[in-house]
């Protein structure tokens, strides 16, 4: 197949490219959640992104709340931001974060102010907001312009058999374009990660990974009070014909073809090393992951799934793709692309890789995903620890 | 083509079985998904979807390739043809 160039996207002030035109309303922490909700409620054509936390949270797990805020407003999917906090201080410092790329963005906090007063004020600018937006058109950018990132769920033996492999097929025949790619979930890594470790494109890529990987490992072994081959692979996977953790890990990690992976990221960290695979340091939890992923700037996601996962985002569409027919069936509103005809070697690896190309430009030049269209917009922080 | 197995990769020791079940002495079309080509194999036990068969006589310390790769170690004998799974595989990580 014959890649096509380039895909209709909206051209940013700081020279990315979105798949998505967002207006949102991004509370700074849980209480302001209501404030927000009631702008979007006001506003049509916005929408708010509440979440659980933001609030006395310190040192590293501060700075991945406000990594992931200032992140989410900055990617390219979304035209312009509404920031809204109880107190001035973060407010602003997320504020200033976004506006470095030069979109339009306005804070506004509660305090002295109230709900209601602060919901008119919000109001006003987003409706200003969201009618600019309207009249951006797509244009033709180039498919470098594109952030792939990728995560798998509900994985079962289909998941390692056929459409992680085909994600894998789409990297290979994509990375060589120049578009950034991004693979996480250093959990479901173990057992396979000295092989990953031997991905890293430079020593320095590789030694970082193990470091991340040996962090996440010694944490397990401190928590752990037994050797973890009672839940790893599950029960579920056993019965489905998954025999060690390795195998269930070499299967996740066929999402990465050939690839080798230029740099290991901090959750939710912009890269900052041109194009090609990251690795990101992530939960394994589908909602998680993909939140991370699109605060570091990733504007399309790419999710296998087996048994099913109905995972969405409100910025970053999530394309899903299964390998397996009853799935495929039975949940087909969920189901962006079927490649459960590999199993009955009716399409080959190559043919499916082709297919999630086609199905991911399509995505990227406006149609929306079956997530989008059932609503799905899980934004869920990662907190690394409990709050002071 | 009617495929019972796949293989991943030309180097592994296992196929995975892709039809409900596979019954014992049934012969089974194999399809290498690597290099896209076949191979056959004649089934020794019943294994069901998701499950793997050997593709070899595996003795007790081999190592079992899938995808490529060191998915664990042979804890007791195998013939070419028969199940593979917790039975007589175990990890080597712990």
């Amino acid at each position: 197949m014959e890649i096509p160039k380039s895909f209709l996207g909206y051209k940013r002030e700081n020279g990315r490219s979105g798949t998505r035109n967002h207006v949102i309303i991004l509370p700074v922490d849980d209480i302001s959640n209501a404030c927000a909700e009631a702008v979007s409620n006001n506003i049509k054509g916005t929408i708010a992104l509440p979440h659980s936390y933001g609030r006395l949270q310190f040192g590293a797990d501060l700075e991945l709340h406000f990594r992931t805020m200032i992140g989410t407003g900055s990617n390219p999917n979304v035209a312009a931001v509404i920031v809204i906090g109880i107190e001035p201080k973060w407010t602003k410092k997320i504020v200033d974060g976004i506006a470095k790329t030069g979109k339009p963005v306005e804070g506004f906090h509660i305090e002295r102010t109230g709900d209601i007063g602060t919901v008119m004020k919000a109001s006003k600018k987003a409706q200003e907001f969201v009618m600019w937006a309207s009249e951006k058109q797509r244009e033709e950018c180039p498919i470098s312009d594109l952030w792939i990132s990728v995560k798998c769920g509900e994985s079962d033996t289909t998941s390692g058999l056929a459409s992680n492999p085909t994600v894998g097929n789409l990297m290979d025949k994509l990375e060589p374009l120049g578009v950034h790619l991004c693979f996480g979930e250093t959990s479901e890594l173990t057992g396979a990660e000295k092989v990953c470790a031997t991905r890293g494109a430079t020593k320095e890529a590789s030694d970082k990974f193990m470091k991340t990987w040996s962090a996440y490992n010694d944490f397990i072994l401190k928590e752990a009070t037994d050797d973890l081959s009672e839940s790893q692979p599950t029960a579920g996977n056993i019965a489905g014909g998954l025999t060690t953790i390795e195998e269930k890990a070499f299967g996740n990690f066929q999402k990465i073809g050939n690839c080798k992976f230029v740099d290991v990221l901090e959750p939710a960290e912009e890269p900052k090393k041109g194009k090609g695979l990251y690795f990101m340091d992530t939960s394994s939890a589908a909602a998680e992951c993909v939140t991370l992923q699109a605060a570091a700037g990733f504007n399309i996601h790419l999710f296998p799934t087996g048994q099913g996962n109905i995972v969405g985002n409100p910025i970053e569409p999530v394309v899903k793709l299964t390998a397996n027919p009853l799935t495929a069936k039975s949940m087909s509103e969920h189901v962006d692309c079927d490649v459960s005809k590999i199993l009955s070697r009716e399409m080959n690896l190559s043919e499916a890789g082709d297919k999630l190309i086609e199905t991911t430009l399509r995505v990227a030049n406006g149609r929306l995903t079956c997530a989008e269209a059932l609503g799905h917009k899980e934004f869920v922080m990662t907190k690394l620890y409990r709050s002071a | 083509m009617a495929t019972e197995i796949i293989i991943h990769d030309q180097k592994d020791n296992v196929g995975v079985v892709v039809i409900e079940k596979i019954t014992p002495k049934q012969e089974c079309t194999c399809w290498i998904m690597e290099n896209d080509s076949s191979t056959s194999i004649q089934s020794k036990d019943e294994i069901p979807l998701g499950h793997k068969i050997a593709m070899n006589d595996l003795n007790e310390g081999d190592t079992i390739l899938k995808y490529g790769h060191d998915i664990g170690k042979v804890v007791k004998s195998i013939k070419k043809g028969e199940h593979v799974h917790v039975h007589n595989v175990k990890t080597k990580k712990w």
